[in-house]
């Protein structure tokens, strides 16, 4: 800035460069002041929420807080010979605490996960232990079950010591570390997290597959009609997209049922025969129909506001100019559409990769994608630390498809209706 | 749209493919809603079309599912109606208030950080459903909100502010912001201004983000499946649980009536949305 600008007073005297400072500062503060409400309330119960279900997902205290002696005993203990007397008789002091609370059970569930076995040697202890004298549990424990003489065992429970973990982790892509600390598969007929990875990609690149050219023809024909017909259809397009989701999903259910409308249809034309209706829900079938009708709009809404933008000349001059209707199409119209499909597609593809109800209802065993089985993890075993893991591996794909949507689209972009 | 005559033959066959393709399409999109209408009538306990139905015999057709679905003593469809509208109420009210003073904030250009924000505010969208109740469950359990009304609809304001953002901002874009500094000029205090003037301005868009929020939740079934008890039990709640057990007529019943609902929406939906494009000089 000049010399000359920097001596221009405003009327109380303050340089005019600082005091636009100054009210730019205030209007900073007023328009901040306006988003808090709102920005503090989604960091207070979502955004931090979530970024508990990361210290969830890793949380393994469970073994360490029920064994808090035997840990603290077996920091000297190498690992290579039995362990000595002190750790028998913390673990000894420790599972007689559990047993009294009746919290064994846990105890047992997670140290069997850690090697085969273990509940039935920790429960044969929990009823000898009773009769111990004191001293010299190591004699007394190695004369309850042979399996305590096995150094395995005792690795086993030191393997669990770490309060962190990654093992959820590798249990989402059907992978766990073994007893010598190595990462390897599971055995192959109990892959099946695996299964439903790439069945969940599968799907949501098929729907928006099936969306896009759905969509195209009827976003281009919306675009293109006269303003009172276009209206009246787009209300086809609409009326979809604020019905519940739930009865679009009841409505699929109704027509593709074994004696629904669609095998009416296909019997009628003869397509199938009347003994030999297929099966066309509770299979993937019935997910790649339903999804694809849920999803639409939200291709055709995106498609459809590019296209308005588009200018019917341009076509035309292209045809003045010797193309022919296809290579106008896709020499000028195509093109100019990519942004508007790649808003749609985008969309979908996100929607449908966290897709739970509509799965969850007609998709059946061979249609469930991987929000279900989070789901079924968060209500049904109760394993929530892996529903978190779960959760997380599917936010941080979603997350990546959001980053280059922004890059490529800008969120301000989203047009709703 | 009618073809100029000079459209060569072949052109004109692919043309009239097209026009059958987009029927097709648009018979896919609407159809399957209007499938649920007839079957609702049906005086049998079957989801299919009856003979009876068929040849249009009155005696085919009934209300009972109806009054099955308001008298039922085993249907709790009052009680997750009075839910949802409470709910979906207070959830909207909330979204409204939060998200319109966001917007106003976010719209201003003084505002810093303002494509992180928006992206922070917008995230509720963009999260998978299934990961958003998961976090909200938590959090609910945590302090305690669990399978309470307040608990729900404090997730669905959640849910719904980013669709009142993103409205209100929309509008707000076409903003002329001399207006508000005129008012200011001529002595009128700041919430005097926005009462005023901004406003009756951005109503359509305060509105239609209202719409959106209360559809939301009003649909809402995921969070609602983590969160609710027996007592707050709403409308989606109910048909998941009706569509998993047995799909029953009074379901279809109850879904007549959410289309019903839809169409209403639908239609102010589209009024306010004309009205906005006419106050903001956008001529379609």
């Amino acid at each position: 800035m000049s010399s000359e600008t920097q001596k221009i007073l405003s009327t109380d005297g303050i340089p005019l460069e600082e005091s636009l400072k100054q009210a730019e500062k205030k209007n900073k503060i007023k328009a901040f002041l306006l988003v808090t409400p709102l920005l503090l309330f989604l960091i207070i119960t979502y955004i931090i929420p979530i970024a508990d279900m990361f210290s969830r997902s890793i949380d393994d205290k469970m073994v360490t807080n029920m064994l808090p002696k035997t840990y603290k005993a077996m920091e000297q203990w190498d690992g290579k010979e039995l362990p000595p007397e002190e750790v028998f008789e913390a673990f000894y002091l420790d599972y007689k605490i559990l047993v009294e609370n009746k919290t064994a059970g846990r105890l047992q569930t997670q140290l069997n996960y850690e090697k085969n076995g273990f509940k039935s040697v920790l429960k044969k202890l929990a009823r000898k232990q009773k009769k111990f004298e004191e001293g010299n549990y190591k004699e007394q424990i190695m004369k309850v079950h042979k399996r305590w003489r096995n150094v395995d065992y005792w690795r086993a429970i030191k393997r669990r010591a770490p309060a962190y973990t990654y093992s959820k982790y590798l249990k989402g892509v059907d992978m766990y570390s073994n007893e010598e600390g190595k990462i390897v598969q599971v055995s192959e007929d109990r892959r099946i997290h695996r299964i439903l990875w790439s069945r969940t990609l599968e799907v949501a690149f098929f729907v928006t597959l099936f969306c896009f050219l759905m969509a195209y023809p009827i976003a281009h024909l919306l675009a293109t009609l006269p303003m009172k017909y276009s209206n009246l259809l787009m209300i086809c397009v609409l009326l979809p997209f604020w019905t519940s989701l739930l009865v679009r999903t009841a409505s699929w259910m109704i027509l593709l049922q074994q004696q629904g409308l669609v095998n009416d249809f296909f019997v009628w034309i003869g397509l199938v025969g009347d003994d030999n209706r297929p099966e066309m829900m509770y299979n993937k079938t019935g997910t790649y129909v339903a999804m694809t009708q849920i999803l639409l709009p939200f291709m055709v809404l995106p498609l459809y506001s590019v296209m308005k933008t588009i200018s019917p000349s341009l076509m035309r001059a292209g045809k003045s100019l010797g193309a022919t209707p296809g290579v106008a199409f896709f020499k000028i119209y195509f093109p100019l559409t990519i942004p508007g499909i790649g808003a749609g597609c985008l969309l979908v593809f996100i929607l449908a990769i966290g897709y739970y109800i509509t799965p969850a209802l007609v998709g059946g065993a061979s249609g469930t994608l991987i929000s279900n089985q989070i789901a079924y993890h968060m209500k049904s075993t109760l394993d929530w630390s892996f529903a978190s893991a779960m959760g997380l591996m599917l936010l941080t794909g979603v997350l990546v498809i959001y980053w280059i949507y922004n890059k490529l689209v800008g969120v301000d972009n989203i047009k709703l209706g | 749209m009618a073809l100029p005559k000079y459209t060569e033959p072949h052109y004109r066959i692919w043309h009239y493919f097209y026009l059958f393709i987009c029927g097709c399409v648009f018979f896919f999109l609407i159809a399957p809603l209007f499938v649920i209408f007839p079957l609702s009538f049906n005086a049998e306990e079957f989801l299919v079309f009856t003979d009876g139905m068929k040849r249009l015999d009155p005696d085919a057709f009934s209300t009972r599912w109806y009054k099955d679905m308001v008298y039922g003593t085993k249907n709790p469809w009052g009680l997750a109606a009075k839910n949802s509208f409470i709910i979906a109420i207070f959830a909207t009210i909330g979204s409204i208030i939060l998200g319109t003073l966001a917007a106003l904030g976010l719209s201003s250009r003084h505002m810093p950080y303002k494509g992180l924000i928006m992206a922070t505010l917008i995230s509720p969208m963009i999260v998978p459903l299934i990961i958003s109740g998961v976090a909200i469950f938590f959090f609910m359990a945590k302090v305690g909100l669990a399978a309470t009304h307040l608990g729900i609809i404090l997730a669905h304001i959640i849910l719904g502010t980013p669709f009142v953002v993103i409205t209100v901002t929309a509008t707000l874009s076409g903003f002329d912001h001399s207006i508000t500094r005129a008012a200011s000029s001529l002595g009128s205090n700041p919430f005097n201004t926005f009462m005023k003037i901004t406003l009756p301005l951005i109503l359509p868009g305060v509105i239609s983000g209202g719409l959106f929020a209360f559809v939301t939740s009003f649909d809402e079934v995921v969070v609602v499946l983590f969160l609710a008890g027996l007592d707050n039990t709403t409308i989606p709640v109910q048909m998941w649980t009706g569509l998993r057990e047995q799909l029953s007529p009074t379901i279809l019943a109850v879904a007549t009536c959410l289309i019903v609902l839809s169409i209403l929406i639908l239609l102010t939906a589209e009024l306010l949305r004309r009205r906005s494009e006419r106050l903001r000089g956008i001529n379609r």
